[in-house]
């Protein structure tokens, strides 16, 4: 965590969405007793060591065994129990992607899948340890709902969310500081997208560390005569048909911004539901079908042209062959 | 009402059961007009043994908190669990003839969320212990003396996620957790042992830290001895290796690798059932 100055001028506070979940689950940890916590030997990368500090008894290390994890979550879920399972969004998803399928999202348990490491933005470890296909594979999930906060305090209040919703959650956080975006007085509710602003001419529709990515481009997009907007789509299923709609009948151009491929994910998500209700011209921001690689999460931006100039120029190219 | 453990010791009542229980499953079977009979009779002196004697359970309350829990986690056997469901009472025995009917809460694998008395929705292989564990865990969390029965088939246990599952109760030293293998030789593509061997079955769960028990799976004494021993073990959860025949009740479907996933034709119910009341 530490302070950080934005170009906008406006100090705001930087942490990892992981850290913003260690915390809440202590706090949730607190307030119900019915609450458990799994992890797959990352309790210490996923924050969730501090849960299993402060109440050892509700804490279960299942190993390295991410199938193992899904099934056993799902039976404290059957005995009553309001279980968190943490692991790195690759394994969570990917790996016990079958397990999620038939014991969590068949039978329809309340369980809360929330994996950190999503995206690039896990720097050097390479493209084996960054989730890019997650959104997807978990969109895809009949009964589930996906959730990807934007910064440190909506994942609080994401965390808080979903222990009082019945059914299964999938929470995709991030493992690098982002800054603070959400305003203050800013409530949460599962499948309501936040509008900052609606443009006149652009929408950027974005989800996790690309919100504040988008609020920097559609600055400068605005600042050179280019009216855009920004909404933080952070609920990618259910998606928020409502604002989408709205925000695509008020411009030319509708942009997807995501830390994920742009197959399957929340630009997959928006073009299916605007194709079919609106169709409009939508440009989605994310990895072309690719795998990441190693490098130093802001160098990997640039490299897969995630950065808000990135967007800048891509929109104004866009604008200019529509 | 079963909310004490039925407690029947009556073993010629058991084997009586057993024998209806696999009425059901081949009536059930032949309407139906797919779906798994061998590995369905193999297991039904098990299961009858469980819901006819060992388990605590009320059928007209299904989330009794309580109850023992019976996971199906081979669960193409669910005319088995059907058929034993109804009859503990559960649901009207005429539902059986729905089995795999559109709309009918019969699924051709077990679905929690359409039938009750089903604790978790099985069919993908190699999950049921996992799960088995989780409620284990939940049940020792809040003091409750509910025994998990989990019942896995030989060939499935060349999933890896059952290891894994193996490791987390030996870990967690679960001995509210009372595994059984339906050890019928048999699965899919022919013979267990030339699809992919995985013996020695015993050692490898003694050295994974299980209590084991060898036992003859149709012989209702021996189940029986076997459930409560497994019941005294404390400190590490056990397993019971039940050595069964595939198709066990009919002659003619014993030992036969075909009748692994094929339902009978109404000739052969007719002729099984003939053979079934022929030796009483």
């Amino acid at each position: 965590m530490g302070k950080e100055t934005q170009n906008t001028g406006i100090e705001t506070t930087a942490m990892a969405t992981r850290d913003a979940y260690g915390e809440a689950l202590l706090e949730l940890g607190k307030k119900r007793k019915d609450i458990v916590v799994l992890d797959a030997d990352l309790s210490g990368s996923t924050k969730t060591g501090k849960f299993a500090k402060a109440f050892p008894d509700r804490f279960f290390n299942i190993g390295i065994a991410e199938q193992d994890m899904i099934g056993t979550a799902a039976g404290l879920a059957l005995s009553g129990k309001l279980p968190f399972a943490s692991t790195f969004a690759v394994f969570e998803t990917g790996r016990a992607w079958e397990q999620v399928r038939q014991t969590i999202c068949y039978s329809n348990l309340n369980v809360k899948l929330v994996a950190t490491h999503g995206g690039i933005s896990v720097g050097e470890d390479g493209a084996s340890h960054q989730a890019t296909e997650d959104i997807a594979l978990m969109r895809v999930l009949p009964n589930m709902t996906v959730i990807v906060p934007a910064d440190a305090f909506e994942t609080r209040l994401v965390i808080h969310a979903i222990a009082d919703y019945c059914g299964p959650v999938y929470v995709r956080l991030g493992r690098s500081n982002v800054p603070a975006v959400m305003p203050g007085d800013y409530k949460f509710s599962i499948g309501k997208g936040y509008t900052f602003s609606t443009g006149k001419d652009v929408n950027i529709v974005a989800t996790g560390i690309m919100v504040s990515i988008a609020l920097e481009a559609a600055r400068i997009l605005t600042m050179e005569g280019i009216h855009t907007g920004v909404i933080n789509m952070s609920t990618v299923k259910p998606l928020d048909t409502k604002t989408l709609l709205r925000v695509a009948k008020a411009c030319r151009l509708v942009v997807t911004a995501e830390e994920h491929s742009i197959v399957g994910g929340l630009g997959g998500a928006v073009s299916e539901f605007l194709s079919e209700t609106h169709p409009v011209h939508v440009l989605r921001i994310g990895l072309k079908d690719a795998f990441g690689c190693s490098g130093r999460p802001e160098e990997l931006m640039k490299h897969y042209g995630l950065t808000a100039e990135d967007i800048v120029r891509t929109i104004k190219e866009t604008l200019t062959s529509i | 009402m079963h909310g004490k453990n039925s407690g029947k010791r009556d073993i010629p009542f058991l084997r009586k059961q057993a024998k209806l229980v696999r009425v059901e499953i081949l009536k059930m079977l032949t309407l139906a007009g797919s779906g798994h009979t061998g590995g369905s009779l193999s297991a039904a002196d098990i299961v009858t043994a469980l819901y006819f004697s060992k388990m605590r359970y009320k059928p007209d309350d299904p989330g009794w908190k309580e109850r023992d829990r019976f996971i199906l986690s081979k669960g193409h056997a669910a005319p088995l669990l059907y058929a034993v469901l109804a009859m503990a009472g559960y649901f009207d025995r005429s539902m059986l003839k729905t089995l795999r009917k559109l709309g009918s809460p019969l699924q051709g694998h077990p679905c929690s969320r359409v039938l009750p008395g089903v604790e978790i929705s099985t069919g993908s292989l190699g999950q049921g212990l996992s799960v088995s564990n989780g409620i284990a865990i939940g049940l020792k969390m809040d003091n409750l003396s509910s025994r998990v029965y989990c019942l896995l088939g030989d060939g499935e246990i060349q999933e890896g996620q059952v290891w894994e599952a193996a490791m987390t109760a030996a870990h967690y030293k679960l001995d509210n957790i009372c595994a059984i293998i339906d050890l019928n030789g048999l699965q899919i593509d022919g013979p267990v042992s030339k699809v992919k061997a995985i013996e020695p079955v015993a050692s490898k769960w003694s050295a994974f830290g299980w209590n084991v028990i060898d036992i003859d799976g149709h012989d209702m004494k021996e189940i029986l001895e076997a459930l409560d021993e497994a019941e005294t073990v404390k400190g590490k959860p056990s397993i019971i290796l039940a050595h069964t025949i595939k198709g066990k009740g009919v002659s003619f479907f014993e030992g036969k690798v075909e009748y692994h996933g094929i339902s009978p034709t109404p000739e052969e119910l007719e002729k099984a059932l003939k053979e079934m009341e022929a030796h009483g």
